[in-house]
């Protein structure tokens, strides 16, 4: 019987091609701005992600998410190293800067500071010059994706000279980094160097990278740094939770993009479920018929929910398939918005869907359930 | 109705001198339908009998409670009150689990509008009462075609009910009545929408596949060039039977 309410689904094409866009159409917008959210909420932790080695960040209590920056003393590197179970920890530092290019023009950019002798948190995507070219005076290195926004179409070329904070950089590496929730170039120098490239500040020290003694839990290390230095210190994936967290609660970035989440699941239903009254209205004679015959309730409510499951199926295929496929493009520079699809959007998608298409049923089960055999027998 | 004769008034039961004789006894069976002001009266005490390997028309204008009686009997409408037996089975004390099995197993339809699934084939649509019963598709769909090539349709099977005439959709829907072997078939103005020539062909097949021995054949009409295709004739008028009438069948 479920083949033929399937049969019954596809032969009206018309009918069956609107449900299916209403269920695509809430499939592709929820999971289209639900990826472009996680896109988003991503850019904003890729700077604590970059940074590969260290598991244990130690900065200021009061510091919210990883651009909130309240310096500290550079005498804190050595209390963090004093905490027992501490392995070791480096400088770490993270601030705007403003450039000036050779053209005269300014250009804001994220500085960041390695460790001057073991350069801990360097990029590792280097692709043009080398990490250790750091160690030469005046050196910097640029991401990729910030040497083409301050120089659009021209070849790499090193050896560039600019002005921060009037002391002058030279250009002697590119590498790969993520992209930023501000989008400014990032570039890398020595700490000693950052600090100066920075405008002058009593404190400079944005953050204590550390790692814990092996054997040691980074969490148990956290725990003895805050109550040693009273500074707060956090594993990388609890700096990146509390980092979204703070996005999530405190900007109106979660409002919006859940409103068109919303607004595609309303429209998504009104659509499928419209059409799917409409066709089960049209088909309400060959539900009576199939009643008459003999069909028990159960079944056609089987039949119903099958067309349903079966037009969710679809639907939720395609429009899934076009999200991945806008992010395809997106993420190959077609655009400039962030998307990431993790497994969770997919199976949120899914629940979304299949609410939908329950909610969709629902009139028309109503409808075939009352409907009277006798129906068949009226002119 | 030149070759039917007058012979009796309300006696139900003619031809049967028992109830195990008789596929359809139905006894003081009212229906009414609606409440208050509104209520209108389909049925007013029906008495009548319906005895296997009978062929039987329910004739009489439009809204005197044919159609209604036909429901009842073939198990898809509750009386509101009286007796129903179809098969030996009470109808009306019949839970409606057990009425939705009762006519799958034992009732065929022929409906007027012949409500075939425009997206099956003649052959799938005449196999549906065997795929309601549970049967593998492959084996419902021949055991259809073959029924639907008794009923000279064998060059037919794989076309929609859009490439159908009205006639061919009729037997394809007479093929889907049968197929499953019901005892008692249940035709809702079956050639109204047919012409002559169809209208005679279609009781044709109606009258030399369906009444057997062991069947029986309800067939609600307006059209009274098939009269003659009937065993007896019951006229209702005003939600009662009037007369019934004893046709020279053929």
């Amino acid at each position: 019987m479920l083949w033929i309410a399937w049969k019954m689904l596809i032969g009206n094409r018309v009918k069956y091609l609107g449900i299916v866009f209403g269920v695509m159409f809430a499939a592709l917008l929820i999971a289209q701005q639900s990826s472009i959210f996680c896109g988003l909420m991503s850019l904003t932790v890729s700077q604590i992600r970059d940074v590969e080695g260290p598991d244990i960040w130690v900065m200021d209590k009061n510091v919210q998410y990883v651009d909130d920056i309240k310096p500290l003393a550079d005498t804190e590197l050595f209390r963090v190293k004093g905490v027992p179970g501490v392995d070791w920890a480096v400088r770490f530092y993270k601030g705007i800067v403003r450039a000036r290019l050779e053209e005269g023009t300014y250009e804001q950019m994220i500085l960041i500071g390695l460790d001057d002798e073991t350069l801990v948190g360097a990029p590792e995507g280097v692709f043009l010059g080398s990490i250790a070219d750091l160690r030469t005076p005046d050196a910097v290195i640029m991401d990729e994706a910030g040497y083409r926004r301050i120089w659009p179409g021209e070849p790499f070329r090193l050896g560039r000279v600019f002005e921060m904070n009037d002391r002058r950089a030279v250009l002697v590496g590119l590498t790969k980094a993520s992209r930023t929730f501000q989008s400014f170039p990032i570039v890398y120098t020595r700490y000693s160097q950052a600090v100066r490239f920075a405008p002058p500040e009593r404190k400079v020290l944005s953050f204590v990278l550390a790692e814990a003694v092996p054997g040691v839990a980074a969490e148990e290390v956290c725990k003895r740094i805050q109550a040693d230095t009273g500074l707060q210190a956090l594993t990388k994936r609890q700096f990146v939770r509390k980092t979204i967290l703070y996005y999530l609660a405190k900007t109106g970035i979660p409002v919006n993009f859940a409103i068109t989440v919303l607004l595609g699941f309303i429209v998504g239903t009104a659509i499928a479920g419209q059409t799917f009254y409409l066709f089960t209205v049209e088909n309400i004679r060959q539900f009576g018929a199939l009643k008459a015959m003999g069909t028990s309730n159960w079944t056609i409510l089987l039949m119903v929910l099958s067309q349903a499951v079966q037009v969710g199926i679809v639907g939720y295929g395609v429009g899934v398939g076009l999200a991945a496929a806008f992010g395809y493009a997106a993420t190959r520079g077609l655009t400039r918005l962030s998307f990431f699809m993790p497994w969770e959007v997919l199976a949120m998608t899914a629940v979304a869907v299949f609410l939908i298409v329950l909610l969709a049923s629902l009139l028309s089960i109503r409808k075939v359930m009352v409907v009277d055999p006798a129906i068949v027998f009226r002119g | 109705m030149s070759e039917a004769r007058i012979v009796h008034r309300h006696n139900p039961d003619p031809v049967a001198s028992t109830v195990a004789d008789l596929a359809v006894r139905v006894r003081g069976v009212t229906k009414a339908f609606g409440q208050g002001e509104s209520l209108t009266k389909a049925l007013r005490g029906v008495d009548l009998d319906v005895p296997y390997g009978e062929l039987l028309m329910l004739v009489g204008p439009s809204g005197c409670g044919k159609t209604t009686l036909v429901s009842i009997i073939a198990g898809t409408l509750e009386p509101t009150d009286g007796e129903v037996l179809v098969l030996g089975q009470d109808l009306v004390r019949m839970g409606n689990g057990r009425k939705v099995r009762f006519r799958r197993e034992n009732v065929g339809f022929v409906f007027q509008s012949y409500n075939l699934l425009p997206a099956l084939t003649a052959a799938e649509n005449a196999a549906v009462p065997l795929l309601i019963a549970g049967w593998r598709r492959q084996e419902a769909v021949d055991a259809a075609c073959e029924i639907l090539d008794r009923l000279g349709l064998g060059d037919r099977l794989a076309n929609l009910p859009s490439e159908l005439s009205g006639g061919q959709q009729q037997r394809v829907a007479i093929a889907r009545a049968l197929v499953h072997g019901p005892r008692l078939l249940v035709c809702d103005e079956p050639t109204s929408a047919l012409d002559a020539e169809n209208g005679r062909i279609t009781m044709e097949l109606i009258a030399d596949i369906a009444v057997q021995s062991d069947r029986a054949v309800v067939v609600v009409t307006h059209d009274a060039r098939v009269y003659s295709f009937a065993d007896r004739i019951a006229s209702m008028e005003d939600g009662h039977i009037d007369r019934v009438e004893t046709a020279a069948r053929g």
